[in-house]
């Protein structure tokens, strides 16, 4: 497939590009945080996102969504990571509903989809017990018990938990922390007896939590896919939220950098604009350099989950690996060439270097994605 | 059946009958390349008729028009040949600057008694190219060059020197960039001119490297003669022409980085052995060997990507100025990582037991490869200013 964007997917990114430059910027995600709003994200905005189908734009048609493609929802992702829009764009459409693509039966799916296409369902995925992102290490529990699961453990970093209405839980049926086997993925209702949602105030000042699970009894009904098989359907979906992470990363790095050349551009010291200096100007090019690949990684992932390659660890470790140590320098030297005034609350650079760690480490860091890439490579 | 399948089935059969089985085989070297000209320099009698019969057929330049000694064929037609030719396993019947540098710039700037002259010598690799651009005191700052030509009516009086001429002692003709005027700026002033090398003010010293061979030379020009005919595009408009070319150049070097088949990393496994896990058992290594193999894949698509915004009709994107640098760099990264992970059989100089040092000489020839065609410093500088717009100091 030719790395280009297509006619329809250029007005998407456009439409998506002047949409939230209006209505979810940083100034606004400033004013939620100041709200201390715990929700984290503007449900009039959400509303307005669902009513142009962002909601369901890579949800297949039969189910309700736009059936654009996951290269679509990158897209506004991306535009979304430039503006840092606060929303479930990335809890709800991008995870969960992968998740549930992967997992689910297709009864399940006619349940649940069109809920989430229509921007009406918020749903999260609780997976993270530890400091790392580790998924065969859950100890979560899930225990038959007649025609109910009943589940205990602890989640943390659960994306949007304050204002989602269900939970995919990841448990252990079987096995001990650190098999693959004996993992199940429950559906669970934000208001069932024994799960506390405690709300976590992040650096990135988004909606998230913790879960407490204290014999969390759900109905059998609610496993999505297989007991004790849901790794491998879990992983692809992990594989599909990174790439699409790493979309959100893209647009946020260029964005920092983009700004941060701008004050280049205009601060004086010495009696020179300082963007004459070459000590700046090569570090500028350097990032440039790997922005430009930065851009390319991401579009070949996207396009490899759109053109169904059977298996996508490879490439979505590639992208997430590249886009952390990308966005990582991206932000570190908006920080720098910014200099004091990056420093301070009052301008806006400070904000992308904290949205961008909380995506870095969700689902797997730099470090666990180069390792992995390594490993998909035989070494 | 559609015309390029039936020119598919023409091309297989062609290549079945005429090329030469031992022009099946891989190059194993640049050195082995047949570069044709006065004297070719012939490992084996079979290159002079792979390359004649080739030639014979437009197919040394195959995309050329036929005036000039090509093939006038599509795109889709050039790759269909290539893929035919890979199928089988055949060589280039000829390589030169002739056809990948001084070629495209004739087709854009010569006029057309220079293009039936020296576009169908190149094509049928009787005349051997060098390029005469960088000079001891024009480095990255080319546009400073000295090598002074003086107006003599019919012809030019070349005076001066170039340096790292690449394959200057192997070369019959030079296209050579000179000073024609001193009275503007820099840029101006400079013309591009085609002379004999065969003539008494030309002499030429070969340069020794620190990997031990000489693909460079010191090229010196006493009253060397240049006929006015060979004057190519305008007097004192030869930047242009210069800076055409070396963005050829660049796409060259940086396309020198081309993966081989079997990764760094599993090399790095049989030699050093892995853990349980399968993970290399040395953490650092396979650390540097996979943010290298990552870069490189991922520069891949970049190149890839570029190439498709292009045939998009999106233009040639701000991500090409990335490229020569990028490229190159990647490509001493690897040759560093060679000495990594085979380590001592990585510094071998000579003899069979190092395969004759390929592995050791490649690692110091590459150190070139960001100074040549444009320093990777150069290429940033031209980044933040063209494509950043950072001003000036």
């Amino acid at each position: 497939m030719a790395l280009v964007l297509n006619e329809e997917q250029v007005m998407l990114r456009d439409a998506a590009a002047g949409f939230l430059k209006e209505k979810a910027t940083v100034a606004h995600l400033r004013a939620l945080r100041d709200a201390g709003d715990a929700t984290g994200f503007s449900p009039d905005v959400w509303a307005e996102m669902a009513e142009m189908g962002w909601a369901g734009i890579a949800i297949d048609e039969q189910f309700g969504g736009l059936g654009y493609g996951y290269t679509g929802l990158g897209l506004v992702l991306e535009q979304a990571g430039r503006n840092l829009s606060a929303s479930p764009l990335q809890s709800t459409v991008l995870v969960a509903a992968s998740v549930i693509n992967e997992l689910a039966s297709a009864g399940q799916k006619e349940r649940l989809l069109p809920g989430i296409a229509a921007g009406q369902a918020l749903v999260s995925l609780a997976l993270q017990e530890g400091p790392h992102h580790a998924p065969e290490r859950t100890q979560t529990s899930a225990v038959r018990d007649g025609e109910d699961y009943v589940i205990s453990g602890c989640k943390v970093l659960v994306m949007d938990a304050p204002s989602a209405a269900q939970f995919i839980v990841i448990a252990r049926t079987s096995g001990s922390a650190g098999d693959t086997a004996g993992l199940s993925a429950l559906l669970v209702d934000a208001d069932a007896g024994g799960l506390t949602v405690e709300p976590r105030a992040m650096v990135d000042s988004r909606g998230s939590g913790a879960l407490g699970l204290a014999d969390v009894r759900v109905p059998a009904a609610n496993l999505l896919g297989g007991e004790g098989e849901a790794y491998s359907g879990l992983s692809r979906a992990l594989d599909i939220a990174n790439i699409g992470l790493a979309a959100e990363l893209l647009g946020l790095s260029a964005e920092a950098f983009e700004r941060t050349v701008e004050y280049l551009k205009e601060r004086k010291q010495f009696g020179r604009i300082i963007g004459t200096f070459q000590g700046l100007q090569h570090r500028a090019a350097e990032l440039f350099a790997e922005l430009e690949l930065a851009r390319s990684i991401v579009l070949a992932a996207l396009q490899a989950v759109d053109a169904g390659q059977e298996d996508l660890s490879l490439i979505a470790s590639a992208a997430k690996a590249k886009l952390c140590e990308v966005a990582q320098r991206a932000t570190n030297e908006g920080i720098q060439m910014h200099g004091g005034i990056g420093m301070t609350d009052e301008h806006e650079i400070g904000f992308f270097i904290k949205r961008a760690r909380v995506v870095q480490h969700t689902f797997g860091d730099y470090n666990y994605h180069l390792d992995r890439f390594a490993q998909a490579n035989g070494y | 059946m559609s015309d390029l399948e039936t020119f598919r089935q023409e091309t297989r059969a062609w290549l079945e009958e005429n090329c030469p089985e031992t022009m099946r085989t891989p190059v194993k070297s640049f050195e082995d390349i047949y570069n044709g000209g006065r004297n070719p320099e012939v490992d084996h009698p079979d290159q002079v008729v792979w390359c004649e019969r080739m030639a014979a057929k437009g197919w040394t330049v195959p995309m050329w028009p036929k005036e000039y000694g090509g093939a006038a064929l599509s795109k889709e037609e050039n790759k269909i040949l290539a893929q035919e030719m890979a199928a089988i396993g055949a060589r280039r019947a000829l390589d030169s600057f002739g056809i990948s540098m001084l070629g495209p710039a004739l087709l854009e700037f010569g006029n057309e008694e220079q293009k039936k002259e020296h576009l169908t010598k190149i094509a049928r690799g009787e005349i051997r190219w060098c390029q005469g651009y960088s000079e001891p005191n024009a480095g990255s700052d080319l546009a400073s060059l000295a090598t002074k030509a003086e107006d003599k009516g019919d012809h030019y009086l070349i005076n001066g020197q170039k340096i790292w001429t690449s394959y200057a002692d192997k070369a019959d003709w030079i296209f050579c960039l000179v000073r024609t005027d001193n009275t503007g700026t820099k840029h101006e002033g400079i013309s591009f001119v085609l002379f004999d090398m065969d003539q008494p003010g030309v002499t030429v010293k070969p340069i020794k490297l620190i990997s031990g061979n000489s693909p460079f030379c010191e090229t010196f020009f006493d009253d060397a003669r240049a006929e006015k005919k060979n004057l190519v595009g305008e007097e004192g408009k030869g930047w242009t022409i210069a800076k055409y070319l070396l963005t050829h150049e660049r796409e060259m070097i940086s396309g020198m980085g081309a993966a081989p088949r079997k990764s760094l990393g599993q090399h790095a496994v049989d030699i050093i052995g892995a853990d349980a896990g399968g993970r290399l058992a040395s953490p650092v290594l396979r650390q540097n060997l996979a943010q290298y193999q990552l870069d490189t894949l991922v520069f891949g698509y970049t190149m890839a990507r570029v190439g498709d915004e292009a045939k998009a009709g999106q233009g040639l994107g701000a991500a090409s100025s990335i490229f020569k640098y990028y490229g190159t760099e990647l490509n001493k990264r690897r040759n560093e990582l060679n000495l990594a992970v085979f380590g001592e059989r990585a510094l071998g100089w000579d003899g069979d037991a190092y395969d004759g040092g390929t592995l050791t000489r490649d690692w110091l020839r590459s150190k070139g490869n960001s100074i040549e065609g444009g320093t990777s410093e150069v290429q940033l500088n031209v980044i933040s200013k063209r494509v950043l717009g950072l001003p000036d100091a």
